[in-house]
């Protein structure tokens, strides 16, 4: 069965054992939760640090240089006091990041938390749709497909979701700039932005449309749509594919019970149905699949944010990585981490709540 | 449901094929040049501490010289900021005038203070490229004594070391010999550090164009300064877009998005010869293309292994099909077009010859190596030129490809077998180059002497050393251009590097941009001059 | 089945209803479940994809002119045509050839991933599963981490640190890779964990590592082939967008995601350099998510697909 029904139901025996307990020991289960999450960063920042530390990257050089003699490299070595003692460096690390110290960027000069303010919107801005856009058309597909098992249209999405997630998304996006802006001309090339609009709009949110929109920029607004466009629309492809697919088997889960043979013979109508009866049960699973397109797509963005040259989280982790810039790369991959367990968090939350098998 | 979110997802793509709104590929604006180029190497703009190539450029126009290279012409060195010197008798210490009526861009003027604050901070600083400077035995407690205003407008400067004043002179045309304004940067000083922390994204300069912007890996964005001391720059406003992807280079460039694409590789000039709007400019440049194999290898350090390398190389063949107009041969140390250089191109492949000198070394049947260099084009691709011809010769290799800051630390830890590089003068004078290829006065490990390429090799041969030496210090024009060229003989012959390849920088532009000059220098490029 | 003619040897034997011994009955089970497999059209494309690109791989040495590296610098960036089907790469290589070749390249790394995951996974989810108390938390702990971690982030970090090359690259990923298969068989095991025979056994006096790995294991091995299968056309496409990023096989190795990578500059007028290694990656994935809903839909029909 799939990985996520089977998180379903461990999550379902999870939130019939609380309701039935009392209180007190509701609030221990949430800490103890909160504290496994905890332990979990704990992890993530030491397994990040390591890396960093272990790799043959050299971060002294990525700042002094080729030409550097062994004087000047020794002087940076020692002022990035990497001559500490491992742990030391590790548990210096560690403080400064509860203190909201995430270090200084080798690549960037800035400190690392106003690079992630800066690149984290324009990651979430590209997730944000591309989800959006899998939700609105995903659902609806997966729900046709499920109802039509077995015919034409049920074939035609189940290939059409596939290639959605079977495609390298990097490849597909290097050939829709092929074709819409080299060969057409119809959408922008790489980039957020026309180059002369930069630092036109002030970043207030960092998301460009709200930030343009806000202050009335129509021509920024639409600018930065058109390149949303495109890299959007290959993160969307794979968002589509996965949430009609889970969708698809949700429904049939569903429609295959006694209930939904018990509603037809009562004379309900095909669509109240499928959707008053057949979806509600549904949507509860589905918000954990969209919680985990939403949080795999913010990681995923790394490719996609090569090929379209989007200035976000992905391309700063993996240039930081490649410049050995490991302040960078560790503050960066603990956001990631972060909202990845926040939405998984979030949506086991927002399940308990709408599931109605938990209200006892 | 679905009815409604199939409308929605419509509205979202007619908003989104909607006609291009704005300046519909209009191009770029009149007074402003955009650049495509890739400045994921730009990680400081404080000229103390600049030696990368695209800082290196930066720094060119947003700072003036003591001595430079004026972009009218590009061989001779004249003053910057400097209008005139003079030399002692004994050839140790040079006396600047400063130019009268020369302005920062904070308004301030340009005083010889400003000229010796601006030296003695590189030196204090001691950042990578000090050493142009602290070669003249120059360090953070004697540079006050020897550099030195002698009046408002005139700065004497004292060697304390034995070189050539030539020599001194093309040294002050490096970027350290940029002139930074000392009231605005000690504004902005903290704990002694000069302004290094400021002036790191800041600039405070007397250059045609003042920096405006700097966002790492995203944009350079430069504002002309209309008191220069030529006259204000055509092109009020320089900004250089940071685009990794040549191929994206070349599609902005040619729909008008870009006006100047940087980083195209031959094929890509290529596929563009037919179109009319663009026109590509060759700007042969000082960076060479070289192999160098480890001296202390048991086997690649025997002599005739060394020599036979050299004939395993497709020199032709490369330059002929993917090096096409951007590399041609080039076999000396000192790259051509530049005083002192030597043409001479002995070598050629000749796999029989290499299978020879391999069996008369004793390995006539083979062994492995590993072969590293860098990942972007076009080094993967001379690496398995390379790899494929070994092979013909009973040679296996491995190939290793990474980035800068992976394969470094291995050079300079001595820890590489066969590695295929790039290298640049940090100056025009053959002493840059000489001192990196030639020069090894101490092969210790415990030495470190890692910023020099023999060292990093472990070839030590004193006859060369004393050579090298004897150059830097030779007063006589005739003779040191001599020395130069016999000294990259010998180690054409001798030495465990192979020179391949020179640069020449091909750069398409839309046919509206004119008078860009580059130089053979990676910092002698010159925005002031452009025109659209 | 009385009207009709005796079933000659092996398919009776395969379909009596009375199997004389274990053997005979898992073969039959086998052959139910091919049966009903082969009756879908989707998971039968699947099956069809993944045995030519076991086929190619396999007879590389007989499809091709050569092993795909061997160079020719006047004959580059050459279009599709009759001499070289696929046209030619930047340094000459026929790229048919490299496609051929690098189907081996893809279907060791495949492999190797799945060898490492699949034991490792089982282990670590069963143990915590059956044993329980902080054994399990502790296990937990440590897979969510690596859960929490952003995978393809993780597996470059782990190429950065262990250095580029093909075996470092199938580590990496499979790092990433195994956390799923743990969170699936500790699941399965907690279901199965009080069930009769479990019990029986227990009494009986097998050991702990004897129940998990007689009883315990097997039962969670459907699901976790299936996930397998699944995972695979995402392991292959980790595989290579790591390629992709340098990160994976080196030069001159024809591996698919690095071939997009160096035809990349040339897309605009040699499209065939990168769309090609892509269409192949884009077939071959596609065949193992067939494959994989087709095996589940046979394996575990309760999850819904079936016809």
């Amino acid at each position: 069965m799939s990985q996520d029904t089977v998180n379903a139901k461990t999550t379902i025996e999870a939130a019939g054992r609380i309701s039935r307990s009392a209180l007190p020991s509701r609030l221990f289960a949430i800490a103890k939760h909160g504290f496994s999450i905890l332990l979990t960063f704990v992890g993530l920042t030491a397994i990040t640090f390591i890396i960093g530390r272990v790799m043959p990257a050299d971060p002294v050089l990525a700042i002094v240089g080729d030409r550097a003699s062994n004087e000047v490299y020794e002087a940076m070595r020692l002022q990035l006091g990497l001559d500490k003692p491992l742990i030391q460096q590790y548990l210096i690390y560690l403080s400064n990041i509860l203190q909201g110290d995430f270090g200084t960027s080798i690549m960037t000069t800035r400190p690392v938390l106003d690079d992630i303010i800066r690149f984290f919107p324009a990651t979430l801005e590209l997730a944000t749709i591309a989800t959006i856009f899998g939700v609105f058309l995903g659902i609806p597909m997966g729900v046709l497909a499920a109802v039509n098992q077995g015919r034409l249209i049920d074939h035609v999405i189940r290939i059409i979701g596939l290639f959605g997630y079977s495609v390298p998304i990097f490849w597909l996006g290097m050939v829709a700039l092929l074709i819409f802006y080299a060969g057409l001309g119809w959408l922008p090339g790489p980039g957020r932005i026309a180059v002369y609009y930069d630092g036109i709009v002030e970043a207030r949110s960092g998301i460009i449309l709200l930030d343009s929109a806000l202050q009335g920029e129509w021509e920024i607004f639409w600018n930065a749509l058109h390149h949303l466009v495109l890299p959007a629309s290959m993160l969307a492809t794979f968002a589509l594919a996965y949430i009609a697919r889970m969708t698809r088997s949700f429904m049939l889960d569903q429609l295959n019970q006694e209930y939904i043979l018990t509603a037809r013979v009562k004379g309900l109508s095909e669509g109240a149905v499928i959707w008053r009866h057949a979806f509600r049960n549904v949507l509860v699973q589905l918000i954990t699949i969209i919680g985990l397109t939403y949080a795999s797509l913010l990681e995923g963005s790394v490719l996609t944010e090569t090929i379209f040259a989007w200035p976000g989280i992905g391309q700063y982790i993996t240039t930081s990585l490649f410049n050995a810039d490991m302040n960078a790369v560790i503050g960066g991959t603990v956001v990631v981490g972060i909202c990845f367990v926040g939405v998984n968090v979030l949506s086991d939350i927002l399940y308990r709540i709408v599931d109605p098998r938990s209200h006892d | 449901m679905t009815l409604k979110s199939v409308a929605l997802a419509t509205a979202f793509a007619v908003a989104a094929a909607m006609p291009m709104a704005g300046p519909a590929n209009a191009g770029t604006p009149k007074n402003m040049l955009i650049m495509a180029k890739n400045i994921d190497d730009l990680i400081t703009l404080d000229p103390a501490e600049v030696f990368e190539f695209t800082g290196g450029e930066v720094i060119a126009n947003v700072y003036d010289r003591v001595m430079m290279f004026e972009p009218e012409d590009l061989t001779t060195l004249v003053g910057g900021v400097t209008e005139s010197h003079t030399i002692s008798d004994d050839g140790k210490t040079i006396v600047f005038k400063v130019r009268a009526g020369q302005t920062f861009h904070s308004g301030n003027p340009v005083t010889a203070a400003d000229v010796a604050f601006s030296l003695r901070r590189v030196v204090k600083l001691k950042k990578t490229p000090s050493f142009i400077l602290t070669q003249f035995g120059w360090n953070k407690g004697n540079v006050d004594g020897l550099i030195k205003t002698v009046d408002a407008m005139h700065v004497s400067v004292t060697m304390a070391a034995d070189f050539s004043p030539g020599l001194l002179l093309n040294a002050l045309s490096a970027g350290v010999g940029s002139v930074v304004d000392m009231k605005e940067v000690m504004k902005h000083a903290k704990d002694g550090d000069f302004g290094y922390g400021w002036l790191k994204n800041h600039s405070a300069g007397s250059g045609a164009y003042s920096l405006q912007t700097w966002n790492a890996n995203e944009i350079v964005s430069l504002s002309a300064h209309a008191g220069y001391r030529h006259g204000a720059p055509a092109m009020g406003r320089i900004v250089m877009r940071h685009v990794p992807e040549p191929a994206a280079q070349r599609l902005m460039v040619e729909k008008g998005d870009a006006d100047m694409a940087r980083d195209l590789t031959p094929d890509q000039i290529k596929g563009m010869m037919g179109n009319a709007d663009i026109v590509v400019g060759d700007y042969p440049k000082a960076a060479l293309i070289y192999m160098a194999t480890n001296n202390a290898h048991p086997i690649l350090g025997k002599d005739k292994v060394r020599q036979a390398i050299r004939y395993v190389v497709d020199y032709k063949g490369m330059a002929d099909s993917f090096l096409a107009g951007q590399y041609k041969i080039h076999q000396a140390f000192w790259p051509s077009g530049l005083w002192g250089s030597l043409g001479e191109t002995p070598f050629e492949m000749d796999l029989a010859k290499a299978k020879a000198l391999l069996a008369e070394a004793g390995h006539g049947s083979g062994f492995e190596i590993v072969i590293d260099t860098l990942k972007k084009s076009p080094y993967p691709e001379i690496a398995q030129s390379v790899q494929a011809a070994l092979a013909k010769i009973g040679v296996k290799s491995q190939i290793i490809l990474s980035e800068g800051k992976t394969l470094w630390p291995k050079y300079r830890a001595r820890k590489h077998q066969l590695i295929v590089a790039q290298w640049s003068p940090d100056y025009v004078d053959p002493h840059s180059n000489a001192d990196a290829f030639a020069h090894n006065p101490d092969n210790r490990m415990e030495a470190k002497l890692t910023g020099k390429l023999a060292w990093r090799t472990s070839w030590e041969n004193p006859s060369i050393n004393a050579m090298t030496e004897s150059a830097a210090k030779e007063l006589d024009l005739v003779k040191r251009e001599k020395l130069y060229m016999d000294l990259q003989r010998k180690v054409q012959m001798d030495g465990p590097f192979t020179v391949m390849f020179q640069k020449s920088e091909q750069v398409a532009s839309r046919k509206n941009v004119k008078n860009f000059v580059s130089g053979a220098n990676f910092d002698l490029v010159f925005y002031r001059t452009i025109t659209k | 089945m009385t009207d009709q003619p005796t079933e000659t040897g092996l398919k009776e034997w395969l379909l009596s209803d009375t199997p004389q011994s274990v053997a005979q009955a898992r073969c039959q089970r086998l052959y139910l479940a091919w049966l009903s497999f082969s009756a879908n059209p989707i998971a039968m494309l699947g099956l069809t994809i993944i045995v030519v690109l076991v086929g190619m791989a396999a007879a590389a040495p007989l499809l091709t002119g050569g092993d795909g590296t061997e160079q020719a610098l006047a004959n580059r960036l050459q279009p599709p045509s009759i001499a070289h089907w696929f046209g030619t790469d930047e340094l000459g290589r026929d790229i048919y050839d490299r496609i051929v070749w690098g189907a081996r390249i893809t279907l060791y790394i495949v492999g190797l991933v799945a060898i490492i995951v699949v034991p490792i996974g089982l282990l670590v989810g069963t143990v915590a599963g059956y044993v329980g108390g902080w054994v399990d938390i502790i296990l937990m702990r440590v897979t969510d981490i690596f859960l929490a971690f952003p995978r393809l982030i993780l597996a470059l970090a782990f190429v950065a640190v262990l250095g580029p090359g093909l075996e470092n690259a199938v580590l990496a990923i499979a790092l990433t890779t195994w956390s799923p298969f743990a969170r699936i068989s500790r699941a399965e095991t907690l279901t199965i964990r009080n069930a009769e025979h479990i019990l029986a056994a227990r009494v009986q006096g097998a050991s702990t590592a004897r129940i998990i790995v007689h009883h315990v294991t097997p039962l969670c091995l459907s699901s976790v082939i299936v996930r397998l299968t699944l995972d695979m056309a995402g392991i292959i496409l980790v595989a290579a967008g790591l390629g992709f990023l340098g990160l994976g096989a080196q030069p001159p190795l024809p591996e698919w995601g690095a071939m997009i990578s160096t035809g990349r500059q040339y897309m605009l007028d040699q499209w065939w350099v990168a769309t090609i290694p892509g269409l192949a990656i884009l077939i071959v994935s596609m065949g193992f998510n067939l494959l994989g809903d087709g095996l589940r839909d046979v394996l575990d029909p309760r999850s819904g697909g079936t016809s």
